[in-house]
C-alpha cells in the first residue's frame, strides 16, 4: 500500500517473444524442482536445525525464480504482477526464517513450484515444439498466445493474492489505523485535559481568588489595595483569554474553518521565520478530518524545517490529482532528515494511516528535504475566497 | 463621531455599545449578523465600523469580507476589525484593501478601554493600528529585506508604529526623548526608500514595507 508503481502500460510481447518466454520457462523448471526438493528437505530439517542455512539460501532463491515468472506472466497478460513479500524481519537467521514462514506468500511460492515443474512446464514445452518442429508452424502461429496466456494466468493465480487474501490483509491494515486513530484521540484528550487544567482552568482559580481579596479590600476600605488587586484581575483574565486560544488553534485553527487548507497553510507560512512560498490548485475543499490532519502534518514539517533544516527558503505545494490530495513541503537546508528519529513524524504518520494517507520523506545529505503527504480522498465543491487577499 | 457596530454576542455588544457611547462616539447600527451588517454600512451616514470577524450565519470571516468590500465601494472608510485571534493572512488581506484607515486588534484589547478608543480614534483619523501579536510575529522573521537595514532600536520603533501608537506613547515606551524617535523614524523613512511627503502617509507606507505588502 505504501509503495504504488504507475508505470505506462507495455506493449504485448510478439509471438516470438512468447516462445522465448516459454523457452526461458523450460529452463527454469529445473531449478524450480531442484529448489522445491531443497525447500521440502531444508523444511524439515529445519527442525532438528541443520536445515536452518540451507533455507537461508533456498528462499530468496525460490522467490527470485518466482519474480522472473511474476515479471513475464505480467508482461503476457498486459497487468504488472506485484510482489508482495512482507519485508523481511529484522535479526538473527531463525528470526527472518519465522518472518517467512509466516507470510503466506512463501507458501504460495512453494505450491507454485510444483506447478512449474508439471503443468506449467507441459505447456511451455509445448509452446516452443510447436514451433521447433516446423511441421506445426501454423499451429504455433494461432496458439502460441493462448498457451501462454494461460500459463501466465497460472503463474499469475499462485504468485498473487486471492480476493479473499486481500480482503484479510486489508482488514489487519484497518484494524492496525483504527487502533492507532484511537490511542490517537485519547493521547489528544489527555493533552487537551492537561492544558485547560495548567492554564486557563488555573488562572480562573487566581483570577477568583483575586477578586475575593478586592472585594475584601474594599470592605476595609482600602481602595489602593483593590485597586491593585482588580488590576491584577484584568492581567489574570487576559492570560487566560490567551491560553485559550491557544487551546482552540491546537484543537481546530479557526483560519482551517475559514479559509479551507489553502488559506490555513498561507497562514502558517507567513508565521515562519523564513520565506516559505505556498502554491495551491485545490479546486474544492476535502472532507473536514483529513484537511485537520493534513493541515497538522504540515504544521509538522514546518516546525521541522524551522527547528532543524537551517534552511533559507521553504514551499509548500498542495494539488489533488486522481483522487489523491497531495501536499509536498520542501525545502533548501542540510537534508538528513530521518522521519523516524522523532515522534512528531510518526504522530503524522499514524493520523494519515487512519485516511490511508501515507508520508514519505526524501532527505539526502546536503539537501534538499523534501516531505510529502498524501491522502486519497474526493474534494466537495469549490468555495469562493477574497479576490483581494495576496497569496 | 458615527459608528457602524457588528458584534454577534449580546453581552459584548452592550458592552462595546456602552464603551464607545461613553466616550463620544455614536452607534448609528449595531447589527448581530453579516446580512444586517452590509445593508448598515450602506448608510451614507456611517463614517466608521467596528467589526467582529466572526459572523452568524457562517460563523467565518464574514466580517473581514464585509470590511473589505466596503473598503472597496467608499475607499477609505475607516474600518476597526476584533476578533478572537489574530492572522497575519487577514492582517495583510485589510491592509491591501487600501492605505491607512485599518484597524486589527484582539477582542481582549477592549479591556485596556483608554487605549481600545483611542485605537479606533486613530483609524478613524487615517491611521493604522496592528494588534502586538500580529507584530510580534513579523519581529521574528528579521532576516528579510528592506528590514533588515534597520538597527534593532528602529526595528522596536517601526513595530510601535504598525501598533498605531503616537511619537509620544512609543517615546514613553522606550524611556526616551520625542526628539530620539523622531531621528529613528526619519531613519526609518530614509532606509525604507519612502519619498518625502506627509508625515502620516509615510508611516502608513512604512508600516506596509514592514507587513511586506
Amino acid at each position: 500500500m505504501s509503495t504504488t508503481t504507475t508505470a505506462a502500460p507495455l506493449p504485448p510481447p510478439g509471438r516470438v517473444r512468447m516462445t522465448m518466454y516459454a523457452l526461458a520457462q523450460l529452463g527454469l523448471a529445473v531449478p524450480a524442482l531442484v529448489l522445491f526438493i531443497l525447500d521440502v528437505v531444508g523444511g524439515a530439517l529445519a527442525l532438528i536445525v541443520i536445515g536452518v542455512p540451507l533455507l537461508l539460501a533456498t528462499i530468496p532463491a525460490t522467490r527470485w525464480v518466482a519474480n522472473c515468472h511474476r515479471a513475464m506472466a505480467g508482461r503476457v497478460l498486459g497487468t504488472p504482477i506485484p510482489q508482495q513479500y512482507r519485508p523481511t524481519r529484522p535479526g538473527g537467521p531463525v528470526a527472518r526464517l519465522a518472518g517467512w514462514a509466516a507470510d503466506p506468500m512463501t507458501w504460495r511460492d512453494a505450491a507454485w513450484l510444483v506447478a512449474a515443474c508439471t503443468v506449467g512446464f507441459a505447456l511451455a514445452l509445448v509452446a516452443v515444439l510447436l514451433l521447433v518442429l516446423v511441421v506445426t508452424g501454423a499451429l504455433w502461429w494461432f496458439g502460441i498466445e493462448p498457451i501462454m496466456r494461460a500459463r501466465s494466468a497460472m503463474d499469475r493465480w499462485f504468485l498473487s493474492y486471492g480476493h479473499t487474501e486481500k480482503l484479510e490483509q486489508r482488514v489487519q491494515v484497518l484494524t492496525e489505523t483504527r487502533a492507532e486513530a484511537v490511542d490517537h484521540s485519547a493521547a489528544e484528550l489527555r493533552r487537551l485535559e492537561r492544558d485547560l487544567h495548567d492554564g486557563a482552568q488555573a488562572r480562573l482559580v487566581a483570577l477568583s481568588m483575586s477578586l475575593g481579596m478586592a472585594e475584601a479590600a474594599f470592605d476595609s476600605e482600602d481602595p489602593e489595595q483593590a485597586l491593585r488587586l482588580v488590576q491584577d484581575a484584568r492581567s489574570t483574565t487576559t492570560a487566560a483569554i490567551g491560553d485559550l486560544r491557544s487551546v482552540v488553534r491546537g484543537i481546530h485553527p479557526p483560519v482551517l474553518a475559514d479559509r479551507g487548507l489553502g488559506g490555513a497553510v498561507t497562514a502558517l507560512a507567513m508565521d515562519m521565520a523564513l520565506p516559505v512560498t505556498v502554491e495551491s490548485t485545490l479546486p474544492g475543499r476535502p472532507p473536514a478530518p483529513v484537511e485537520s490532519a493534513l493541515y497538522f502534518g504540515i504544521a509538522e514539517c514546518l516546525a521541522n524545517i524551522g527547528k532543524h533544516s537551517g534552511a533559507g527558503n521553504g514551499w509548500i505545494r498542495l494539488s489533488h490529482e486522481d483522487g489523491v490530495l497531495r501536499a509536498v513541503v520542501g525545502d533548501d537546508g542540510r537534508g538528513g532528515a530521518d522521519p523516524g528519529g522523532g515522534t512528531g513524524m510518526l504522530g503524522v504518520m499514524r493520523r494519515l494511516a487512519a485516511f490511508d494517507g501515507t508520508l514519505s520523506v526524501a532527505s539526502p545529505g546536503g539537501g534538499p528535504t523534501i516531505v510529502t503527504l498524501e491522502v486519497p480522498c474526493v474534494l466537495s465543491s469549490p468555495r469562493t475566497t477574497p479576490s483581494s487577499g495576496p497569496a | 463621531m458615527r459608528l457602524v457596530l457588528a458584534e454577534d454576542h449580546a453581552l459584548l455588544r452592550a458592552g462595546l455599545i456602552q464603551l464607545l457611547e461613553s466616550t463620544g462616539f455614536t452607534i448609528l447600527h449595531a447589527v448581530d449578523n453579516a446580512p444586517a451588517l452590509s445593508a448598515a454600512l450602506l448608510d451614507p451616514a456611517a463614517e466608521a465600523a467596528v467589526l467582529d470577524v466572526r459572523l452568524p450565519p457562517t460563523q467565518t470571516d464574514e466580517g473581514l469580507r464585509a470590511a473589505i468590500a466596503v473598503r472597496e465601494a467608499r475607499p477609505g472608510f475607516p474600518v476597526m476589525v476584533l476578533s478572537q485571534y489574530v492572522e497575519q493572512l487577514y492582517a495583510r488581506e485589510l491592509l491591501a484593501s487600501g492605505a491607512g484607515a485599518v484597524g486589527y486588534l484582539l477582542k481582549d484589547r477592549v479591556a485596556d478601554v483608554a487605549e481600545f478608543v483611542d485605537g479606533v480614534r486613530r483609524v478613524a483619523a487615517g491611521g493604522t493600528v496592528l494588534d502586538p501579536e500580529v507584530v510580534a510575529t513579523v519581529m521574528a522573521r528579521q532576516r528579510e529585506e528592506p528590514l533588515e537595514r534597520l538597527t534593532p532600536r528602529e526595528r522596536e520603533v517601526l513595530g510601535l508604529m504598525a501598533e498605531g501608537r503616537s511619537n509620544a506613547a512609543i517615546a514613553g515606551h522606550l524611556h526616551v526623548t520625542d526628539k530620539a524617535v523622531a531621528k529613528h523614524i526619519n531613519s526609518i523613512f530614509t532606509k525604507l526608500d519612502l519619498p518625502i511627503g506627509e508625515d502620516d502617509h509615510r508611516r502608513v507606507r512604512a508600516v506596509l514595507t514592514y507587513l511586506r505588502v
